[in-house]
C-alpha cells in the first residue's frame, strides 16, 4: 500500500532531477567553452547603448540595471495606459451589449467579435505600419484644439510645468486618506442608525477642494508649455517643448486597449446578467428607488462576478504588452531581453530575470486576487 | 378630430403622427444619404453648425412622433420596441444609422470601386482604392512562405489528406464508432506527424515515410484474409517486418544515391511559412497541449504532494510569463542547455514551447471542470470499486470535459491567435510574411492591404472555430 503511494512520486522526482541535472550540466559545459561565467555582476557594468524613449534619464554611460529599470517603467507605462482605456471602452461596450436597443446591441457585438478574433500582433502591426503611417507630416498637421498635434512622428501634447508639485500631491493623498475615514464613518453610521451619508459627493468635493486650496494658498503653480514647430533641415520639421508620445507607444496602447476591451466587455456583460432578476424585483418591492437598486443591490453582486476575470484580463494585457518588441517600443523585453542580451550574450541570466519579473508580477496579483475572492465570497451558512 | 399634442403622441391621431414622423425621419436619412453617396448638400443654405446637426434634429423629432405605444401596427411596434424605446435610445440609433451611411461610401470605394486587381505589377495600382494586385501576386508567399513553388502540391496534398482523414469520424459505421476515440487520440496525430514532418519536409527521410505507408497498406490488405484469432500477432509482426524488408532489402538507401530513385526535394523548416505554417503550428500545439494539460490538471488535484506541487509549479510558471519570453527562451536560452552536438529543429522547439505554454492554460480550464463536478460522482464511482484511472476515464473526465468545452475552445482560439509570435525565432507565418513583403522595394506602401487581408483570414478562421465550439457545447449539453 505504501509503496504504491511513494513510487510514482519518487519517479516524478527522479525524472525532474535528471532533466534539470542534464540541463545544468550542459549549460556549465557550454559556458565554459564560450568562456563566460554565470553571475549577475554584469548588471552594474556600463551599458553603452541608447534607448529612444524612456521615463528616466538614460544613455550609454548608465548601467545595465538602469536599462532594466527603463524597460520595466516603459512596460508599466503602456500597461497602465492600456488598462485605463480598456476599462473605459470595455465597460461602455459591455453595457451597450446589454442594451435592448437592437442597433446598439448589434454594433457592440460586431465590435467584440471583430476585435477579439484577430491576433493582437496583427492589430499592433496594423495600427503601427498602416494606420499611423497615414498621418500627416509635422509641417502639415492641423492642431486639435490648438494645442494637440497628431503627426506621423508621434503625438505632441502640451506639458504642464509645476511649481511645488509635492505640496499638490500631498494634498491629494490627504484627500484620499480623509475619504477613507469618511467611508468608514458612513458605514458605521448606516449600520447603527440606518442613515445614509452622501459619500460620493463628499469625496468628489474633497478631491476637488483640497488641491484647489493648494493653488490658492500653498504656492502651487502650473503653467502650460505648448509644443511649437521647429525646422531641423530643408524638409525636416519637429515639435519642441511639450511631451512627445512616440507612435510606437500610441499604436501599442491603442491595440492593447481595443483588444482587451472586448474581453472586459464580455466580463461586464456576464457580471450584470449574472445578477438574478429576482434580486432586482425583491429590492424594488421593499421600496428602493431604481438608483438605489443599482447601487445597493445590483452593482455589489455584479462586481463580485466582474472583478476576478477583469483582473485576469489586466494581467493578460500587461503580459501582452511584451509584444512591443515587434514594433520596437522599448519595453522590458526589447531593451533587456533584446538589446542587452545581444550585447552581453548572457542568455540565461537575462531571460531568467525577465521571466522572473513577469512571474512575480502575476503571482503577486493572483495571490491578492485569491485573498480578495475569499474576502468577498458570499458567506453561506 | 382630436386635439394634437406633439409632446405626447398617442393613438388617437395615429395617422397624423405617423405620417409627419415618417416623413421627418426619411428626410433626415435622405439628406445624409445624398451627402455621403453623391456629395450633394441639400441644406447648404443654412449656417454651418445648424446644417451639420439638422438631420439629427429632424430624425430625432420624427422618431419622437412615431413613438406611440400599442399602436396596433406590428411594424411600428417592433421598431419602437427595438430601436426607439426612449429619447436617448432614439438619439443613439439615429447616430449609428448616420455613421453607417457616412462610412459606407469610403469603405466601398476603397475595397471595391476604386480598387485594382488586374495586372501583375505595381503600375496598375493608380486608383485611390486598395491594390489587390499586391495580394494576388504575393498570394503564394502568404500561403506557403518560402516553400519552393514547384513543391507546393505536397502541402496541399497533405492538408487535403489530413482534412479527409479528420472527417472520417462522420462516416464511420456503428461497428467502428467505438474505435473513434482511439483513432483521434492516437492514430490520427501520428499520421499527421508523419505527413508533415516527412512528406512536407521531404529529403531522404521521406523514404522512411513512404516505406511505412506501403508496409501499412499491404499489411492491412492482407490482414483481411487472416483469421481473427491471429490478427493481433499478425498486426504486431508483419508491418514491422515489411518495413524493415522494404528499407534494407528492396530499396536500400544506396539506390537513391545512385540516382535510380528520385527523392522528394528536401525543404528545410526555415523555408516553411505563410498560412500553412500557421496551420501546422496550431495543429501540433493543439494536439500536444491537450494531453499535457489534462495530466497537469489531474496532477494538481492529486493526493501525492510531490506530484501536486510539481504540477502547481509548472502551471503557475507557464501562466505567469508572456509567450514572447518563452519563445525567447526556446531560441536563445534553450540551446545552452543541450550538448553541443545536439541540435533540435527550430520549428520543433517552437512547437514544444507553445504546447507547454498553452497546456498550463488548458490545465486550469480542465481543473475548473473537475472542481465543478459534485463530490457524489467521485464517491459513487469509488463505491463501485473503481480505481483512480478507471474512475477518471469512465466517470469523471467525460463529464468534466463536457463542462469545459467553451473554455477549451477559448484556449485553442488563443493558441491560433498566438502563432504569429513565432516571428521571434525567425519563422515567418502569414503575419511575418506580410512584414517581409511590405519591405520589398518593389512593393512599398501596401501595408494596409496586407493587414486587411490577413485580418479577414484570421477573422474567418477564429469566428468559425468559436461558432463550432458553440455548436459542440449545445450538442453535449446535458441537464443535471
Amino acid at each position: 500500500m505504501n509503496i504504491k503511494k511513494i513510487l510514482p512520486q519518487l519517479l516524478t522526482l527522479l525524472v525532474v532531477i535528471l532533466i534539470f541535472g542534464f540541463f545544468s550540466y550542459n549549460a556549465q559545459v557550454n559556458m565554459e567553452n564560450r568562456g563566460i561565467s554565470f553571475g549577475y555582476g554584469f548588471l552594474s557594468q556600463e551599458s553603452s547603448f541608447d534607448v529612444q524613449f524612456s521615463l528616466i534619464e538614460f544613455d550609454g554611460s548608465h548601467s545595465y540595471f538602469r536599462a532594466y529599470l527603463v524597460g520595466l517603467l516603459n512596460t508599466i507605462l503602456v500597461s497602465v495606459i492600456g488598462i485605463i482605456f480598456a476599462t473605459i471602452i470595455g465597460v461602455v461596450v459591455g453595457i451597450a451589449r446589454l442594451s435592448n436597443n437592437y442597433l446598439i446591441n448589434k454594433t457592440a457585438a460586431v465590435y467584440v467579435e471583430f476585435f477579439r478574433n484577430i491576433p493582437l500582433l496583427l492589430q499592433i502591426f496594423f495600427w503601427y505600419f498602416a494606420a499611423l503611417r497615414a498621418l500627416p507630416l509635422p509641417q502639415d498637421t492641423e492642431p486639435m484644439f490648438g494645442v494637440f498635434f497628431l503627426t506621423i512622428k508621434g503625438f505632441f501634447v502640451p506639458a504642464i510645468i509645476w511649481n511645488n508639485l509635492d505640496i499638490f500631491i500631498y494634498s491629494i493623498i490627504a484627500a484620499i486618506i480623509s475619504i477613507i475615514f469618511i467611508r468608514i464613518y458612513a458605514r458605521k453610521k448606516q449600520e447603527n442608525e440606518g442613515i445614509q451619508t452622501p459619500v460620493l459627493s463628499i469625496s468628489i468635493g474633497l478631491l476637488l477642494i483640497l488641491p484647489i486650496l493648494t493653488f490658492l494658498f500653498g504656492g502651487v503653480d502650473a503653467s502650460v508649455e505648448v509644443p511649437v514647430i521647429q525646422q531641423l533641415s530643408q524638409s525636416g520639421f519637429t515639435y519642441e517643448g511639450g511631451i512627445k508620445l512616440p507612435p510606437e507607444l500610441i499604436s501599442l496602447a491603442l491595440a492593447l486597449s481595443l483588444y482587451t476591451a472586448t474581453f472586459i466587455a464580455e466580463c461586464v456583460r456576464a457580471g450584470v446578467q449574472g445578477v438574478s432578476k429576482g434580486q432586482k424585483e425583491a429590492a424594488a418591492s421593499i421600496g428602493l428607488t431604481p438608483n438605489q437598486v443599482l447601487k445597493l443591490v445590483v452593482m455589489p453582486q455584479a462586481l463580485r462576478i466582474i472583478i476576478p476575470p477583469t483582473t485576469n484580463q489586466y494581467l493578460n494585457l500587461t503580459k501582452n504588452s511584451s509584444l512591443a518588441a515587434a514594433i520596437a517600443y522599448p519595453d522590458l523585453v526589447l531593451v533587456f531581453a533584446g538589446t542587452a542580451l545581444m550585447q552581453t550574450g548572457r542568455a540565461i541570466e537575462i531571460v531568467s530575470i525577465t521571466m522572473l519579473t513577469y512571474l512575480s508580477l502575476s503571482i503577486s496579483i493572483s495571490i491578492f486576487m485569491n485573498w480578495y475572492n475569499k474576502k468577498i465570497a458570499i458567506k453561506e451558512k | 378630430m382630436n386635439k394634437l399634442n406633439f409632446l405626447q403622441p398617442d393613438k388617437n391621431n395615429l395617422n397624423t403622427y405617423l405620417y409627419t414622423g415618417t416623413i421627418l425621419v426619411a428626410l433626415s436619412i435622405f439628406i445624409v444619404f445624398l451627402n455621403s453617396f453623391f456629395n450633394k448638400d441639400l441644406i447648404s443654405f443654412l449656417p454651418g453648425t445648424l446644417s451639420f446637426f439638422l438631420p439629427l434634429i429632424l430624425g430625432f423629432i420624427g422618431l419622437h412622433l412615431i413613438r406611440i405605444e400599442y399602436s396596433g401596427l406590428k411594424f411600428l411596434d417592433s421598431i419602437n420596441k427595438h430601436i426607439n424605446t426612449n429619447n436617448f435610445n432614439a438619439f443613439l440609433s439615429l447616430l449609428i444609422v448616420f455613421v453607417v451611411i457616412k462610412s459606407l461610401p469610403p469603405l466601398l470605394s476603397w475595397f471595391i470601386l476604386d480598387a485594382n486587381i488586374a495586372g501583375d505589377s505595381k503600375d496598375v495600382c493608380t486608383g485611390t482604392g486598395a491594390c489587390w494586385t499586391y495580394i494576388k501576386i504575393w498570394f503564394n508567399r502568404f500561403m506557403y512562405g518560402m516553400y519552393p513553388n514547384a513543391e507546393q502540391w505536397r502541402i496541399n496534398l497533405s492538408f487535403i489528406a489530413l482534412a479527409f482523414l479528420g472527417t472520417i469520424g462522420f462516416f464511420a459505421t456503428e461497428k467502428f464508432k467505438k474505435y473513434l476515440t482511439l483513432y483521434y487520440v492516437v492514430i490520427y496525430p501520428v499520421i499527421a506527424f508523419f505527413f508533415i514532418f516527412f512528406f512536407i519536409s521531404g529529403g531522404p527521410i521521406f523514404f522512411d515515410f513512404s516505406y511505412g505507408i506501403i508496409a501499412a497498406v499491404i499489411s492491412i490488405i492482407i490482414g483481411f484474409f487472416i483469421p481473427s484469432k491471429f490478427k493481433m500477432y499478425y498486426f504486431i509482426i508483419v508491418p514491422i517486418t515489411l518495413y524493415i524488408l522494404l528499407k534494407y532489402v528492396f530499396f536500400y538507401e544506396e539506390l537513391i544515391e545512385l540516382g535510380k530513385l528520385e527523392a522528394l526535394e528536401w525543404v528545410e523548416t526555415g523555408a516553411w511559412g505563410g498560412l500553412s505554417l500557421t496551420f501546422i503550428v496550431s495543429f501540433f500545439c493543439l494536439i500536444f497541449c491537450f494531453p499535457i494539460g489534462l495530466f497537469l490538471s489531474l496532477g494538481r488535484r492529486s493526493d501525492f504532494p510531490i506530484i501536486k506541487y510539481f504540477s502547481i509549479g509548472m502551471i503557475e510558471f507557464w501562466r505567469g510569463v508572456p509567450l514572447i519570453t518563452v519563445l525567447f527562451m526556446s531560441s536563445v536560452m534553450f540551446p545552452m542547455f543541450l550538448p553541443e552536438d545536439m541540435f533540435i529543429d527550430k520549428l520543433v522547439r517552437v512547437i514544444i514551447a507553445i504546447s507547454l505554454f498553452e497546456a498550463a492554460y488548458v490545465a486550469e480550464v480542465i481543473r475548473g471542470g473537475l472542481q465543478a463536478l459534485p463530490r457524489g460522482q467521485y464517491d459513487a464511482a469509488k463505491s463501485l470499486g473503481m480505481g483512480y484511472w478507471k474512475m477518471h476515464i469512465l466517470v469523471i473526465l467525460p463529464q468534466a470535459l463536457k463542462l469545459v468545452i467553451p473554455g477549451i475552445a477559448n484556449t485553442f482560439l488563443a493558441l491560433v491567435k498566438d502563432t504569429p509570435l513565432i516571428f521571434v525565432v525567425g519563422l515567418l507565418e502569414i503575419v511575418g510574411m506580410l512584414n517581409l513583403a511590405k519591405t520589398n522595394p518593389e512593393w512599398l506602401g501596401f501595408a494596409m492591404e496586407g493587414y486587411v487581408f490577413a485580418s479577414v483570414l484570421f477573422f474567418i478562421i477564429c469566428y468559425a472555430m468559436s461558432k463550432y465550439s458553440y455548436n459542440l457545447e449545445q450538442k453535449y449539453k446535458t441537464e443535471r
